[in-house]
């Protein structure tokens, strides 16, 4: 396949960016996205040009360090995929492919296509735990937890931090990442004694890292590689209106 | 020759640990607080020891070079973790575990540590259930678990195919919790470069910020690497792409032995390499060899489609050479096996290079299963393979959908086709039974060190050594350092250690920049990876190894002269990055070559071609290589080897069969 590409090309995080276009030749169906960037990388290094900074580690869909905002869409065409795991077969001979980086008040561009996701920590640590120290904790099966609460928690925590989500919503909202952990949580026995504090930390710090609010517009369901489900969402707000109730605010 | 105290406590297997326990020097709560770790990496082990020290009072500093803790290679493992709670009723104990990980280990790790990590994995579950970690589980609410390789037990416990992410995420929600706290200082996107040492004991690190390029100096009173395993010297591995050796390397070269370093663990189930763009091999899961059947055909060159090749015609080689183990020998075995009959020209796919792994007996089974569970006694045969299906998609769904989007090709349907890759090194800095390398000060945990498995790990048991030595084995052991050094002020990073050792880091990073060459460091990379994988990977000889270490002698001087690194220093870099890592692969490849020409006997993962029996196993050598091999670094390209002699009180070495 040949392919024209379009790829934003931004210094650092203080200069302002813009689109490169590259023509790559020879590629074939069974690479991956990130594969076509490393041939391009090691084109441009031949001809003495900088390569494209992007992020990516585990090219297996499950670190979430890869980010790329392809055609349009947060991670490219397929549904339910990371970028690492979007593999060539996904278009054809001359097609022209726009790459642009995550865009969010929340994570500032620092290079190419590498953004600054850090917020996303900071919203964890505001909350995003059970605190129970090493050591405190009794045997595993003197808990139990119905199959179905597990399944579902296990679905929610299946949410790999990559920020598509922030990516493709046009407030840029981090609720169905936020949603996600607040809901495993939620869902289990172990998630009850810090529920409430839980719920207002985390979104509070949301707020403060810049998200914008959500208007439940079910762009960052379709986007997400984890397909995590506007469901958290719904509960994301059961869970901080009790939790204001509960603290009489309302 | 020096010799090496590994510090195994005196008396009873069973009592060692919590006798050491008992008695370990403590640090008062007081003096915690004024007492600084670096923790290096934010992996299992490095999470879980950053955010246990902190809980106790230490100041805790973690660093990692992915943008978020939450990234570490960890994340990536599929199938699950061992633990000896014996929840199955099927005679488990902590003696089983240690047996089988001695055994599997084809008897080339230490008994003691071994004991002491069957021990506290109990202690690891309940700790990560308490953590919200979701675990599967059965209908009535309790934990499930399922067999791995190398055992007959079923003690593996698992969330889907995302064990490891689901316990590296406990991991970091502790750590940034102890973020939130100001309890850890937590600094990502960053590389340590340097081990800082002050009058023998390691006392700091220079990192480099990886977005703005510049170097920082960092002290403290001890310090952790926590920085993974090194497969990537083989550049196709089943390893994240910056998975790499840079940090155990520069400890190595200030001074702490290498442990084992050709000890490199060949996974028998892979995604095959598909081209030469490939950057890097896929897992699938050992989980996988459970329920699916590995299989070629008996004929040779056969092109057959796998649905259309009968069942009498197939030869399932694990379950006709290991009946006793059949699909679920471990790892070093089923590898060696896949490649002895792709050599031997049974291999099936394009490239001929792969074996198949089918799950259509398997998926019959389930649906049966279900149709009786669900009182269906008249299902159709497409009934009861739509409902197989389905049991197996709860079990494997994530792994086969990867499969899937990789190949393009659909496993429920057509077997998938599978090939060994690198995987794990069993290799690393050499500790003693404290953590603590050769260096005063210095310890290593997890896959970074050497310690546990011996010449070959079993499934599972990478995630519960990485948690043991975080969560459970240092906060205890680093006691017995620091209790000593309670009256040591934090110091200044202006010293004289620190300025130099700076100067180093930025006059390596200089000299890179400069040679301003033609090729770029990926070149390099592939080239030593062919080496690497061609002549010390599933089979190594003489004649091989001796030649490997001048190609990579060659292709090291090549390097410095030749390799293009773009763009500037102090900025977010990461072809610099790159180049760095490559440069430090350049000298483990000769050490790991070297290790495996000294060692002449084959031993789990290590097969040398001049030791292998009648039917073509591997012999080991006991009364010759009963050792730890342990590297000391004198210069590039020379290493003096010390021996850690092995005693086996308890497991008695006999050849290994599971037949
Ligand atoms: C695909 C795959 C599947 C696996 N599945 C299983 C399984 O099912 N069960 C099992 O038991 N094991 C499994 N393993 C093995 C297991 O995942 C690893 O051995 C284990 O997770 C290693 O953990 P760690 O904490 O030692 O290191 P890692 O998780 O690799 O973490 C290393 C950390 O060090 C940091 N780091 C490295 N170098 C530097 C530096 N110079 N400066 C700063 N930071 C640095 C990194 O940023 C990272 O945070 C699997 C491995 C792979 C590759
Ligand atoms: S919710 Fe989905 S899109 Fe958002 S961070 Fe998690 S995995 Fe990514
Ligand atoms: S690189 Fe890890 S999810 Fe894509």
């Amino acid at each position: 396949m040949n392919l024209t590409l379009k790829v934003w090309r931004q210094k650092n995080s203080k200069e302002a960016g813009n689109f490169s276009t590259y023509q790559v030749n020879d590629i074939t169906p069974d690479m991956s996205f990130l594969e076509l960037f490393d041939v391009l990388n090691e084109r441009l290094i031949a001809k003495g040009e900088e390569p494209v900074a992007f992020d990516h580690d585990c090219r297996e869909g499950i670190c979430g360090m890869c980010s790329m905002f392809i055609n349009g869409r947060a991670h490219g065409p397929w549904q339910g995929t990371t970028t690492c795991q979007l593999h060539m077969r996904a278009f054809n001979d001359g097609d022209t492919i726009v790459v642009e980086p995550w865009r969010a008040a929340g994570f500032p561009v620092l290079k190419d296509l590498v953004v600054d996701r850090s917020a996303f920590d900071r919203v964890i640590a505001a909350g995003g735990f059970v605190s129970a120290n090493t050591g405190n904790a009794q045997d595993a099966n003197c808990l139990p937890v119905p199959k179905p609460d597990a399944d579902d928690a296990f679905a929610a925590a299946a949410c790999i931090g990559c920020g598509a989500c922030v990516a493709a919503c046009k407030n840029s909202s981090a609720m169905l990442f936020v949603s996600a952990k607040v809901s495993q949580l939620a869902l289990l026995p172990q998630g009850q004694v810090e529920r409430e504090s839980r719920a207002l930390n985390m979104v509070k710090q949301m707020d403060e890292e810049g998200f914008g609010s959500c208007t439940l517009t079910g762009s960052c369901e379709a986007a997400c590689p984890k397909e995590i489900s506007l469901e958290n969402i719904a509960r994301l707000n059961r869970e901080y209106l009790m939790a204001n109730l509960k603290k009489g605010l309302f | 020759m020096t010799k090496l105290n590994s510090k195994i406590p005196d008396g009873a297997i069973e009592t060692k640990w919590a006798k050491y326990r008992s008695t370990v020097p403590l640090v008062n709560p007081a003096n915690k607080r004024s007492i600084e770790i670096i923790v290096v990496g934010s992996g299992l082990a490095g999470s879980s020891a950053a955010a246990s020290l902190a809980e106790l009072g230490y100041k805790v500093k973690c660093f990692c070079f992915q943008d978020s803790p939450r990234r570490a290679h960890s994340i990536a493992a599929q199938g699950g973790i061992n633990a000896a709670k014996n929840y199955q009723n099927d005679g488990d104990s902590i003696f089983r575990l240690f047996y089988d990980t001695v055994k599997g280990g084809d008897y080339r790790a230490r008994e003691g540590n071994v004991y002491r990590l069957a021990e506290v994995s109990a202690n690891i579950i309940d700790q990560c259930v308490a953590q919200g970690v979701p675990f599967a589980r059965e209908y009535g609410g309790y934990l499930s678990n399922r067999s791995f390789g190398g055992t007959q037990v079923q003690r593996t416990f698992y969330a889907a195919g995302q064990t490891g992410q689901q316990l590296l995420l406990g991991a970091y929600s502790a750590l940034e919790r102890q973020i939130g706290l100001g309890n850890v200082k937590m600094y990502s996107r960053h590389e340590m470069l340097e081990v800082v040492t002050i009058e023998g004991k390691a006392r700091g690190i220079i990192a480099r910020d990886l977005v703005t390029g510049k170097l920082e100096r960092h002290f403290g009173h001890a310090v952790l690497l926590c920085t993974g395993g090194y497969g990537n010297v083989f550049f196709l591995s089943t390893n994240a792409m910056g998975c790499n050796v840079t940090a155990a390397w520069k400890a190595h070269r200030q001074g702490a032995y290498f442990g084992n370093p050709c000890f490199t663990q060949i996974h028998p189930t892979c995604i095959p390499v598909s081209g030469d763009h490939q950057s890097k091999l896929t897992l699938m899961s050992e989980s996988l060899r459970n329920d699916g059947r590995i299989w070629v055909p008996k004929q040779k060159d056969d092109t057959r489609k796998p649905k259309d090749i009968p069942e009498d015609e197939r030869d399932y080689y694990l379950e006709r050479r290991y009946p006793a183990f059949g699909n679920l020998v471990p790892r070093d075995v089923a590898s060696r096996a896949a490649k002895e009959r792709c050599d031997a020209g049974y291999g099936v796919g394009a490239s001929k290079m792969a074996v198949y792994l089918d799950y259509a007996a398997a998926i019959e089974r389930y649906g049966k299963a279900q149709a009786n569970k669900l009182g269906i006694h008249n299902a159709s045969p497409q009934q009861i393979i739509e409902m197989g299906k389905d049991v197996v998609k709860e079990k494997y769904g994530n792994l086969f959908e990867m499969y899937a989007k990789i190949t393009g090709e659909d496993p429920y349907e057509t077997p998938m086709r599978i090939y060994p890759a690198v995987h794990y090194t069993m290799g690393g800095l050499w500790v003693d039974y404290e953590l603590m390398t050769t260096v005063p000060g210095l310890y290593a945990l997890g896959e970074a060190n050497f310690s546990d498995h011996g010449a070959n790990r079993l499934g599972a048991s990478a995630l519960m050594q990485g948690l043991a030595d975080g969560y459970f084995v240092i906060p205890y052991t680093i006691g017995s350092y620091l209790s000593a050094d309670i009256r040591t002020k934090a110091i200044p990073t202006d010293h004289e250690a620190f300025v130099t050792a700076e100067k180093n880091v930025q006059d390596t990073l200089d000299k890179m920049m400069n040679i301003k060459g033609t090729k770029s460091v990926d070149h390099f990379h592939k080239r030593l990876g062919k080496i690497m994988w061609d002549k010390c990977g599933m089979a190594r000889n003489e004649q091989g190894l001796k030649e490997a270490i001048s190609e990579i002698r060659a292709l090291r001087e090549e390097f410095w002269k030749d390799v293009r690194i773009p763009g500037i220093q102090n900025e977010l870099n990461p072809e610099l990055e790159k180049a760095g890592r490559v440069a430090d692969f350049l000298e483990l490849g000769e050490l790991m070559c070297m290790d495996a020409l000294e060692r002449k006997e084959s031993c789990g993962g290590h097969f040398r071609e001049e030791s292998q029996t009648e039917d073509g196993e591997a012999k080991r050598d006991d009364d010759k290589f009963s050792y730890v091999a342990a590297w000391e670094y004198k210069s590039q390209g020379s290493f003096e080897v010390h021996k850690e002699e092995l005693k086996f009180d308890i497991v008695h070495p006999s050849q290994r069969s599971y037949k």
